[in-house]
Order: C-alpha cells, then sequence, then structure tokens
C-alpha cells in the first residue's frame, strides 16, 4: 500500500519495483560466500537467484545485495561442480 | 384485427413456421403494432412437432408467457392431426371462433369435421401450402403460402405489408431467385385458400 | 384496424439480437467468449460483426467459460473495454474468475441469459445461475423485455466504469423467454449510443511498460480486509450510479429506468415482488384485478445486486401482505434468495407486512396470467385472515400430479 489513507482500488500495486524496498536479508540462516580467484564469471547464480540479489557488472560477477539475499544456497548449489567459488557459512548471530 | 391478437402456428422442425412467426411479427410490426414472435422451444430434432406464437396488440405487450387460448391457429402439417402426433392440441384452448388454416389438398368441411370443430363458430380455411411451395420454391416449404392465406382470410395485416418486409429484411440473406420465389408462394397462398 | 405507425422507427428484434446490436454500437475493444444457449446468438452474431468489420473488437475464441472470463479479466486488466455473454453451466464454470473481476475492480460487462442448472439437464428459463452468483461482488442488472435489456447493456458500461464503482455487471435477461423472441425495439443510433457511453480510459495498463503495475497480488490479514471494505463501499455507490445513469438515458432516449419499476403500487394493499418477463405476465393479472376494484400492485427489482433495500423498504411500507415469487430455489429449506433478502429488508418496516414466498416456473415451466391471478388470490385471502397459510410453496407446480402439465412435447 503506497498511501495508507486510500489505497489502490483492486489491490493494485501502481509502480513497478516496490519489491525492492522491502528487505528479506535478515531472514538468512546462512550467507553466500564468493572467491572470486575461483569465480569464471559464468552468471549462472545471477540466472537463478529468486532474488535477483546477484549483482553483477559489465559481465562480471561482483558480490551479494546483502539486504535481499535469504541465504537460500541456490547460487552456491548451482556454481559448477569443478569451480566452487559460492559457499555457504554460517551468518554470525 | 381485435385490439389483442393471439396466434399459434402448429407445425414439424424445419418447416418454417418460426420463421413464419418471425415474418408475421415484423410485418405487423412495421404497420405499426406492437408484437411478438417465438418459438416455442426445444432440442432441434427434424420432423418433430414445434409450436410457434405470435401476439399482435395496439398496445405494448406485458404477457411473457406462452400463447394457450389463441384466436388464429395455423396447421402447417396435416399429418398432425391424425396418426401417431395426433393429440398435439391443435385446437386446444383456442377461442370458439377461432380461425383455422390449414395446409392440406383436402376441403375446409373435411377439415373441419376431422378436427371435431362441426357445428363449432370456428372458421376453418385450407390452403395447398405444400403443392404451391414445390412449384413456386422447389421444395417443400408451406411457411409463406400460410403467411399469404392468412393475409387474405383475416385483418392481421395486409398481403403488401408481408411481401414488403420480406423483400426489405431479407434479399441480403436468400438472394433475388428465393425471394421472388417466395412472395409468388405468398400471393398464391392468399389467391387460393378455399373456405372464404 | 388501423394501426397507428409509431413515431421513431422500430426493429422487431429477438432479445440476443438486441444485445448484440448493443454490444456492437458499444464496440467493445475484447470479447472472449463460449457460447451456450440460450445465449449462443450473442456470441454469434457479435462474432458476425467482428467477421464483418463492423466494430474494432478483438474477438477471443476460448476453450471454456473460465477461460473466457479469465480472459476478460486480463484484457480488462489490460485498460480494455470488454463484454461476454454465457448462460447456466457457462456462468457456473466462470465462478472463481467473476470474483477474481470483481475484487481486482474491473469493469467487465456480460449478458446472462437466464438459464436453469443441470442437473437434470434442461435449456430453458429460471435464475437458478445468476442467483448463485448474487454474492459475488457483480453488480445485477435484470431485464424484464428486449427493449430493457438492450438499453441495460449501454446503461451497464456506464455503471461499471463510473470512477466511484468500477465493479463489473452482469445484464439478465430470460432465456428463450426474452433471448429468442422477437419484440418491438426502438433502438438508439450509432453515435448516440458511443456519445452516451463515451470513451474508457483505464487508471492502469498492464501493457504500459512505462509505468508497470502489478494486479492481482496478495493482501493477507490486514489489507484484505481493507481491500474487501473498499469494495463494500463501491458495491453501495453503485445504487446511486445506477439512478443516475438512468435518469441520463431517459433525458436522452426517453424510456425510464430506476432501481426497481412499481406498478400500480402507491394505494395497494398487498403486491406481488418478482423479477423480468414474469413481472409483465403479473402486470396483466394487476391490471384485471385492479378492474374488479382489488387493490393490487408489483413491485420488479431492476437492481438486485446492490440490495436497494432502503427504498424496497419505502415502496413496501405500506403494504398488508407481499409475495415474493422466485424464479429459483436456493434449497436452503427456507425459500428463494428474492423472498430471503426483501423479508429481510422488512424487517426494519414498522406495521410490517405480512410475506410469504413462491417458487415458479423453474426450468422453463410456463408461468400463466392465471398463475399470478392464483398468487393474487391467495394475498386478498392472506389480507382477510390476518394469517399466513403457508411461508413458502412451490407453484404452477402440483405435487401431487407433478407431470399433469402436457408433456407431450408438441
Amino acid at each position: 500500500m503506497s498511501d495508507k489513507k486510500s489505497p489502490p482500488i483492486g489491490g493494485v500495486i501502481e509502480r513497478g519495483g516496490t519489491a525492492h524496498e522491502y528487505t528479506t536479508g535478515g531472514w538468512r540462516k546462512f550467507k553466500p560466500v564468493v572467491d572470486h580467484e575461483k569465480c569464471i564469471n559464468c552468471l549462472i547464480c545471477w540466472v537463478v537467484c529468486p532474488d535477483s540479489a546477484i549483482i553483477a557488472e559489465e559481465g562480471k560477477m561482483i558480490g551479494f545485495d546483502m539486504e535481499h539475499c535469504k541465504g537460500c544456497g541456490l547460487c552456491a548449489s548451482e556454481c559448477p561442480d569443478k569451480i566452487t567459488a559460492i559457499t555457504m557459512e554460517e551468518e554470525a548471530d | 384485427m381485435d385490439k389483442h391478437t393471439e396466434v399459434r402456428w402448429h407445425g414439424r422442425a424445419q418447416q418454417g413456421i418460426v420463421t413464419a412467426a418471425k415474418l408475421l411479427g415484423e410485418s405487423c410490426m412495421q404497420a405499426g403494432a406492437y408484437v411478438q414472435a417465438f418459438p416455442e422451444f426445444g432440442p432441434e430434432r427434424m420432423g418433430a412437432p414445434v409450436k410457434a406464437f405470435n401476439r399482435v396488440s395496439e398496445t405494448p405487450i406485458r404477457r411473457h408467457c406462452q400463447v394457450t387460448n389463441p384466436g388464429y391457429v395455423l396447421i402447417a402439417d396435416p399429418t398432425l392431426i391424425s396418426g401417431v402426433d395426433s393429440g398435439c392440441g391443435l385446437t386446444a384452448g383456442a377461442n370458439e371462433d377461432a380461425v383455422y388454416i390449414i395446409n392440406t389438398a383436402k376441403s375446409p368441411e373435411e377439415m373441419r369435421s376431422e378436427l371435431g370443430l362441426v357445428g363449432k363458430p370456428a372458421r376453418v380455411y385450407t390452403v395447398d401450402a405444400a403443392h404451391i411451395s414445390i412449384e413456386c420454391i422447389g421444395r417443400m416449404m408451406p411457411n409463406t403460402p400460410l403467411l399469404g392465406a392468412l393475409a387474405r382470410v383475416t385483418e392481421v395485416v395486409p398481403l403488401e405489408s408481408v411481401i414488403e418486409n420480406f423483400r426489405k429484411n431479407y434479399t441480403k440473406k436468400f438472394g433475388d431467385k428465393v425471394i421472388e420465389g417466395n412472395v409468388k408462394a405468398m400471393q398464391r397462398g392468399h389467391d387460393e385458400v378455399k373456405g372464404l | 384496424m388501423a394501426i397507428a405507425r409509431n413515431k421513431r422507427e422500430q426493429m422487431g428484434l429477438t432479445g440476443n439480437s438486441a444485445v448484440a446490436m448493443a454490444m456492437k454500437q458499444v464496440n467493445p475493444d475484447v470479447f472472449p467468449a463460449y457460447p451456450i444457449t440460450p445465449s449462443t446468438t450473442v456470441v454469434e452474431e457479435f462474432s458476425s460483426y467482428v467477421a464483418d468489420g463492423a466494430v474494432d473488437t478483438e474477438f477471443i475464441a476460448v476453450e471454456s467459460e473460465h477461460s473466457a472470463m479469465s480472459a476478460c479479466v486480463g484484457a480488462a486488466a489490460a485498460g480494455a473495454r470488454v463484454m461476454t455473454a454465457t448462460s447456466s453451466q457457462g456462468l457456473a464454470l466462470m465462478w472463481e474468475v467473476l470474483y477474481i473481476a470483481s475484487g481486482l475492480r474491473l469493469p467487465i460487462v456480460l449478458c446472462d441469459g437466464n438459464r436453469a442448472l443441470s442437473s437434470p439437464i434442461n435449456i430453458h428459463c429460471d435464475h437458478s445461475d445468476t442467483m448463485g452468483a448474487r454474492d459475488s461482488g457483480w453488480i445485477h442488472l435484470y431485464s424484464e423485455t428486449v427493449q430493457e435489456a438492450y438499453d441495460n447493456i449501454f446503461q451497464a458500461v456506464r455503471i461499471a466504469e463510473h470512477p466511484d464503482v468500477m465493479l463489473p455487471v452482469m445484464v439478465c435477461l430470460d432465456g428463450f423467454i426474452t433471448t429468442h423472441a422477437i419484440e418491438n425495439v426502438t433502438p438508439i443510433g450509432d453515435e448516440e449510443a458511443q456519445e452516451f457511453v463515451g470513451e474508457y480510459k483505464a487508471k492502469n495498463s498492464l501493457l504500459d511498460t512505462d509505468n508497470p503495475v502489478t494486479v492481482g497480488a496478495m493482501a493477507l490479514q490486514e489489507p484484505y480486509m481493507v481491500f474487501k471494505y473498499q469494495q463494500s463501499e463501491a458495491i453501495k455507490k453503485a445504487k446511486d450510479v445506477v439512478i443516475e445513469v438512468g435518469k441520463e438515458f431517459e433525458e436522452k432516449f426517453g424510456r425510464e429506468y430506476g432501481l426497481f419499476e412499481s406498478y400500480r403500487l402507491e394505494d395497494a394493499e398487498v403486491a406481488v415482488v418478482i423479477l423480468s418477463s414474469a413481472a409483465g405476465t403479473t402486470k396483466v393479472a394487476v391490471d384485471e384485478l385492479r378492474a374488479r376494484g382489488k387493490k393490487v400492485g408489483l413491485l420488479r427489482p431492476r437492481l438486485f445486486r446492490p440490495l436497494p433495500h432502503a427504498e424496497i423498504a419505502e415502496a413496501l411500507k405500506g403494504l398488508k401482505v407481499v409475495a415474493c415469487l422466485d424464479r429459483t430455489d436456493s434449497m436452503s429449506g427456507f425459500g428463494g434468495p428474492l423472498f430471503n433478502d426483501v423479508r429481510s429488508v422488512l424487517y426494519e418496516v414498522e406495521n410490517r407486512p405480512l410475506i410469504f414466498g413462491r417458487i415458479f416456473g423453474l426450468g422453463g415451466r410456463d408461468y400463466q396470467v392465471k398463475d399470478a391471478l392464483a398468487v393474487f388470490e391467495e394475498l386478498l385471502s392472506t389480507l382477510e385472515t390476518g394469517k399466513v397459510d403457508e411461508l413458502i410453496k412451490y407453484i404452477t407446480f402440483d405435487p401431487e400430479a407433478p407431470l399433469s402439465v402436457d408433456g407431450s412435447g408438441c
């Protein structure tokens, strides 16, 4: 709801990208860590990430959007077996 | 015509009585009357007995039920009178002095007796609509000759109005040959009806 | 008889042809449909208009009514003016999507040729189909005649798209009795029609990629109720919009439409409340009894959802006895929906009239003037005794001889 007093009729969300405003980084139990030495920038992680939390620039994997990454581990699981550049580590308390 | 006239058509599916009711309704409407034209609906089965109805009135028509007490009964198929489909209620509910027009080569007297109307004030007319339609249209379509006969023996609507409406509204659908064949059939039904 | 030619040019049209013609004159953007008896010819004739280039409409032939209504929702969410037609099982198959259409506040116009629901299979008129959808959040307009069905299509567009409303509208007409009967219709001109409905400019469009929106988002415990409250307020507002649009229609085209029709009700002691074509037949009985000095009248709701409860209460408050005739049974064991609603409406009325419910004409069973007269007879005898004999009963029907009507099929 963009305006709490007069929510849009029919529950329409009247602009795009509102999910960005909803941070889900706190949901993580495990966090992804990337070893840039090993990473071949295949960007499979960028494709599979359900939260668009892989930051890529000019064809290179830069890192993670930790405000939105829920720690699902898909990126680590799909990182090619011979590479394993992404691993999951327990989130510090 | 009375202030409020009710017509019941009896026939078999594919004999064109629904179209006849439609044509009658349209013609009366174009002459300025309030009308209804509607069939008694059911699954469409060629040859099965069917009914269609008209109401024609000087004032707006409010009732939306079936016609149960017609002043005019048109019978497009004489085999409905006797045989397997007798009991179709051809005379049921009809006014004592109702007008009957029957597609048959027989005489009005014979039909009066077959319908059980001897000695009753009903007016019975016949017209060989089947024969006329085969000659004019090339197929058995008794509806338009019956309309012609109706125009002659009653004052529901003049023949000219029926023909005018038919030419005006159906030329696009049927083409000139079918239109003129039917116009001829209406004219002959009008001229050849017996019992006047 | 010398018939005076009517002033305005008239056409002899079946209910379905008239509805299809009205839809052509509206020229909607999208028309998804799946044909079903008795509304088939609406779809058939409209698709001919599309094929002939008489409209600019995108006709979507779908594989089921569920898909038809889904396509309506999608197209309406994209900002299109959308129409469709259905009946009976078709409306039943649209069910879950009907609620989505109203919840998303999409101004879709649907024409329903009222038909019984299976089983047993029956193609004829009763109101089981739309009455089942009475609480789906759609606005329901019931039409007595072909003319009214035609006129209601234009008004439905305006009501649905009104910014205070933004809800789908169902225009109901009686299957076969009205859909397939030719009656006099005074059409309005194409330009007048366009002028009346105006151009529809949707607030949002799914296809506007420059201004992306999300339609159909989830709304859990807190927001869900907010949106339902909004919807409830909107359908309440529809009542005023129906009046306003009806007035404008009357000013332009001379035919009067309100929330309901009161017929000889002013000084009546007893009255029948009844919907659609059967109201016409009942009016004949009213006239007959009035001629005999009986104070009888009729109320025919046109707007059934939202229910104009305060106005109905006002119209019925002076009566002594009321009979509600339902062309459906709600199977609640407590009469039909019209009976239940009107009975509830009367609860607030001081010295409220006695009321009973009668169920008639299911599956197209004929309802004749004599049946209406019999109801009035019951009303008048109740007036005398001051006591309702039977609260709810089936009429046009004898339980002792249920198949006594002419079942010969000819």
